[in-house]
């Protein structure tokens, strides 16, 4: 007879001294491990609701403006450094780390219209309502007086925003009509001009140097390239446009923030219509900053909030909001893809978490993991109802939640209306128009 | 680069050369660059040189990395994988592809651990002319070393019939005794936890999540006490239990009563979950799909009925035997079970799919105790003989594995998870039994640790009781919350039809305020009547129409009969 037991010896099994770790034998048969899936939708669970916990996004504000902030700057190679504009004219230079103001002036008689940091981050130019360019160039760190601009162009025309070549010494100003100008010459190289209307945003292309987007107030967005003498082409929407970001990673996209409450994403390949639709404000969105990965992008509105969208995505995926944050005049995404910074008319700049429930600072490799394992259960288990709704939800202001309300009435009625007509005429006659091309009126070239 | 672009030139000079030795042209793949915005066929005329100059084994004594075995595949398979067939898109079927890729590989890699594995499972094995059967304890536990001899014991107790249940890592076992006497110690060390006396006869035992409490069936109540014997609670919604089942993954104590109550009690909240009256006798066989956590009750009509806590009738209902029920019992992997009646048969049937049955037994006498262990050795239960069969559910066993006879009847026995090991209770106390072979001999410690000190206890109860499975997942088919949830034809056809017998909707009417003298109480209810009246006749309208379709739909469904074509057409 041949026989053999299980017999262990709890020398192989226990830890030899106190400050060893715990042995730990795993054995991955199924049978051993049973309910997997309840288990892990439990797990899916208690991830998204703690995701829900930890979401508080808002990290402090930079408090030290006499008036409303008009613009703000990013540094191209520091992450520390943010310069802001104000409407008094007032141009104060911030260290973010330790939120405190490291320069303040006064830089313009009027408002600030633009900041803009040349492409290695040496000097700044900033343009206000006095019709000035002027140059700066400022250690940050050095006390002294910096009342002095290193150069001051005065223009003959009015200047409503700047924007700095992604390599050169080139930069763009729009007001009435399109200026490039060389930072070393003091009168504009090449004036652009389409139509009559005077424009308000420009944006070079971060990837594509030499391509530009304006937006006019005669409701167009229209592109140029510097090395050609006319511009490209031009696209009319139904309502004005107050902002155009280009998507830093595919140059050819380019969102648009829009009066009538939405964002588009064109592809300047094909401008007639939108490449999607960005719903979710309830007021005019007034600035949009896209993520350095080209992946997301945020918005601010004058309805008091900030969200983010997803690019591809038709609906956000997030809503910042605080009590005493009023209509926001520009909102940036920082360039460690962390942090969202937003101006706003009541003189605070405020700093968020761009994902809600991120831990700041250095994670341990096992909080990584962990923190992985429940991103993945999140998505795998994503379209259970339960998840689906603690996901989704988000608190908004009551004002923001009548007028969504009162938005998605008048768009059933809008929808009513057009089924009953469609309804009681010939048919074809009442057309299906796709929500993409209902807001463009024309493309031009 | 020189390498690839000598290529041309000699195939060029292929043809005049041919007589002459022809110098081996070998590509370097990662010398070619791909094309920044790579082209498509480019990458395929790359891909296709990288398949032909596979380069040989350099040390062909190591052949690299061995494919486990399909068996091995099979047995940590997580199922047959999405078809792609029906996705129309392409970058679709890619996610889906790779996402089929990560799964095949996490088997894989759970398929190679098993070489990790430190212990081998036990076994008996009978010399020419020896069958096992004939083994008797004493000579296993003389052949097998001191440490495993020490597991076979016997306690000699006073308060006869008794019961017990070991805890789920194998470590500490419960036993109580009819007339009232309870102990609870750590079975391998012999150390003792708690030993009281009730002084109330004792129907059942039952661990709960972990060694630090109990919950004992006293003569009306369930009490529940803690390792040091303190009672802890006294439930009285529990009412004169028969038998309890505790659920670890859902903190679920199941229980029967002998007035026919099923009832769930969540301990980690102390509410009770579901308590139904079966309407089905004195229930008094109670044991647990370790699978999907139903709650299985056998019956004096031979029919054996499965139980979830959200739903008042049984999920399911088998008829067994013709004769009343004896004992059922569920292996762990939650594959078989086994059922034994009056009649001196024993079944086994195949749960999952609640057919069966696979085999059928004629036993000599009847069994009245089932039990199964983890590696599936079936344990019964006759009078005072206690039978192990071996591979007894896919063949048929023709003699027990071992026997063992007692003095005084045998009122249950339990298996030792992760021992070879049958603790078998009796009217004279407790038996330890060496069945080589019955347990899994690598324990999982994440799941169940024999060696698990207090700390890990505790951190172990916490991650578990943040894993509590709801109650309302406990289904036939656990794995269902982890596919897709398609609508059937049936659910839609029958959501439609509950439609139809909605209340038309109320209509909430509020006059406008009118000057004086145009309204008056009587036009107004006249308006009210005559709006509410057009909503009922819309909503009469729309179900009509959905009556419509349903018929039509039905109409289409129906098929067609050789000699329809010479009915006369129907418009």
């Amino acid at each position: 007879m041949k026989v053999k037991v299980i017999s262990r010896n709890p020398d192989e099994y226990l830890r030899e001294t106190k400050h060893d770790i715990h042995k730990v034998q795993r054995n991955f048969d199924p049978a051993l491990h049973p309910f997997e899936a309840a288990r892990e939708y439990t797990r899916a669970l208690n991830a998204v609701k703690l995701e829900k916990v930890f979401a508080k996004p808002f990290i402090g504000s930079l408090d030290g403006h006499r008036d409303g902030v008009s613009c703000i700057a990013k540094h191209p190679k520091k992450l520390s450094i943010l310069i802001s504009g104000a409407f008094d004219g007032e141009i104060r230079i911030w260290d973010l780390p330790q939120q405190v103001c490291l320069k303040n002036f006064v830089a313009h008689n009027g408002i600030i219209r633009g900041i803009a940091y040349t492409p290695k981050g040496n000097r700044f130019i900033s343009i206000g309502d006095d019709k000035t360019i002027k140059t700066w160039n400022i250690k940050e760190q050095e006390d002294c007086e910096v009342n002095e601009p290193k150069n001051t162009i005065l223009s003959k025309t009015v200047l409503n925003n700047i924007s700095f070549h992604g390599k050169a010494s080139t930069f763009a100003t729009v007001g009435e009509v399109c200026q490039i100008w060389e930072e070393s010459r003091n009168t504009p190289v090449r004036t652009i001009e389409w139509g009559v209307d005077s424009l308000h945003d420009v944006a070079f292309n971060p990837v594509e140097h030499n391509i530009l987007a304006s937006c006019a107030s005669d409701r167009s967005i229209i592109l140029y390239d510097i090395r050609d003498t006319d511009p490209l082409r031009k696209v009319i929407m139904n309502l004005r446009t107050n902002k155009v970001c280009w998507n830093p990673m595919e140059p050819f996209i380019f969102t648009a923030a829009n009066e009538d409450y939405n964002l588009y994403t064109f592809d300047t390949r094909n401008l007639k219509h939108p490449t999607n639709v960005h719903m979710d404000h309830v007021s005019a969105v007034t600035y949009v900053d896209y993520a350095p990965t080209g992946k997301e992008f945020v918005s601010g509105s004058y309805d008091k909030t900030i969200r983010i969208f997803e690019a591809g995505k038709g609906h956000s995926r997030e809503v910042y909001h605080t009590k005493r944050m009023q209509r926001l005049t520009c909102v940036l995404w920082s360039l460690d893809n962390k942090y969202i910074i937003s101006g706003s008319d009541e003189m605070n700049i405020r700093l968020w978490k761009s994902k809600a429930s991120e831990k700041l600072g250095p994670l341990k490799p096992r909080e990584k993991a962990a923190l992985r394992y429940s991103e993945a259960l999140k998505e795998k288990y994503a379209s259970h109802p339960q998840i689906k709704r603690i996901a989704r939800h988000r608190h908004v202001p009551k004002h923001i939640y009548n007028a969504q309300r009162e938005l998605r009435t008048i768009k059933e009625k809008v929808k009513r209306k057009e089924a009953n007509r469609r309804a009681h005429s010939k048919p074809g006659e009442v057309p299906y128009v796709p929500e993409r091309k209902k807001h463009v009126v024309k493309e031009q070239s | 680069m020189p390498q690839a672009e000598a290529e041309p030139q000699d195939e060029a000079k292929e043809s005049p050369t041919a007589s002459k030795k022809q110098p081996d042209i070998t590509y370097d793949v990662t010398k070619i660059k791909k094309k920044p915005w790579g082209r498509r066929r480019e990458d395929r005329r790359l891909e296709k040189m990288k398949k032909l100059k596979q380069k040989p084994n350099p040390n062909p004594k190591f052949k690299g990395r061995v494919k486990p075995s399909k068996e091995l595949l099979e047995k940590y398979s997580k199922g047959k994988g999405v078809n792609v067939k029906g996705v129309k898109l392409d970058i679709h079927k890619k996610k889906i592809r790779k996402k089929e890729d990560k799964i095949k590989f996490a088997e894989e890699q759970a398929a190679m651990a098993e070489i990790l594995l430190t212990e081998d499972a036990g076994f008996l094995e009978a010399d020419s002319g020896e069958t096992t059967t004939q083994f008797t304890q004493k000579q296993i536990v003389d052949s097998v070393d001191i440490a495993a001899a020490t597991k076979h014991f016997d306690l000699h107790l006073d308060f006869g019939p008794y019961r017990a249940k070991y805890t789920r890592n194998g470590r500490h076992l419960l036993i109580g005794g009819q007339r009232g006497h309870v102990a609870a110690f750590d079975w391998m060390t012999k150390k003792l936890h708690c030993e009281m006396n009730v002084m109330e006869s004792v129907h059942d035992v039952c661990w709960l999540h972990i060694e630090t409490m109990f919950a004992v069936a006293q003569k009306s109540w369930v009490y529940i006490y803690d390792n040091q014997g303190i009672e802890l609670h006294c439930i009285k919604r529990l009412n004169r239990v028969s038998r309890m089942e505790f659920l670890p993954y859902h903190f679920l104590l199941g229980s029967c009563s002998e007035e026919g109550y099923l009832s769930w009690l969540d301990v980690s909240i102390g509410q009770l979950v579901g308590q139904y009256n079966t309407n089905l006798g004195r229930l008094n066989i109670l044991t647990q799909n370790p699978w999907n956590a139903t709650l299985c009750l056998g019956h004096a009509k031979g029919v054996v009925s499965f139980w979830a806590p959200t739903s008042r009738e049984p999920l399911a209902k088998m008829l067994c035997h013709k004769a009343p029920l004896l004992a059922v019992d569920i292996d762990p992997s939650g594959t078989y079970m086994a059922t034994s009646a009056t009649n001196r048969e024993l079944k086994i049937w195949d749960v999952r799919k609640l057919e069966g049955p696979v085999q059928e037994y004629k036993l000599v006498t009847s069994a009245n105790n089932l039990a199964f262990s983890q590696k599936k050795l079936l344990g019964v239960g006759m009078g005072n003989i206690v039978e192990v069969y071996r591979d007894c559910c896919i063949t048929a066993a023709k003699r027990p594995y071992l026997r063992h006879r007692f003095v005084t009847p045998i009122s249950n026995f339990k298996f030792c998870p992760y021992e070879d090991v049958l603790g078998v209770a009796h009217g004279r106390g407790f038996t330890s039994l060496l069945v080589p072979g019955a347990g899994e001999p690598n324990f999982d410690s994440l799941e169940a640790n024999p060696f698990q000190s207090k700390s890990q206890r505790r951190e172990a109860e916490v991650k578990a009781l943040l894993e509590k499975i709801q109650p309302e997942l406990i289904t036939l088919d656990p794995t269902v919350i982890a596919e897709v949830d398609t609508p059937t034809l049936q659910d839609k056809i029958e959501a439609k039809k509950k439609l139809l017998y909605l209340k038309p909707p109320r209509i909430n009417y509020e006059p406008r305020k009118k000057a004086k003298g145009k309204g008056g109480s009587v036009k107004m209810a006249r308006n009210k009547k005559i709006l509410q009246e057009e909503a009922t006749k819309e909503f009469v309208k729309k179900k009509k129409e959905i009556l419509k379709e349903n018929t039509e739909c039905a109409k289409q469904n129906k098929p067609q009969h050789v000699l329809d074509r010479f009915l006369p057409k129907q418009k």
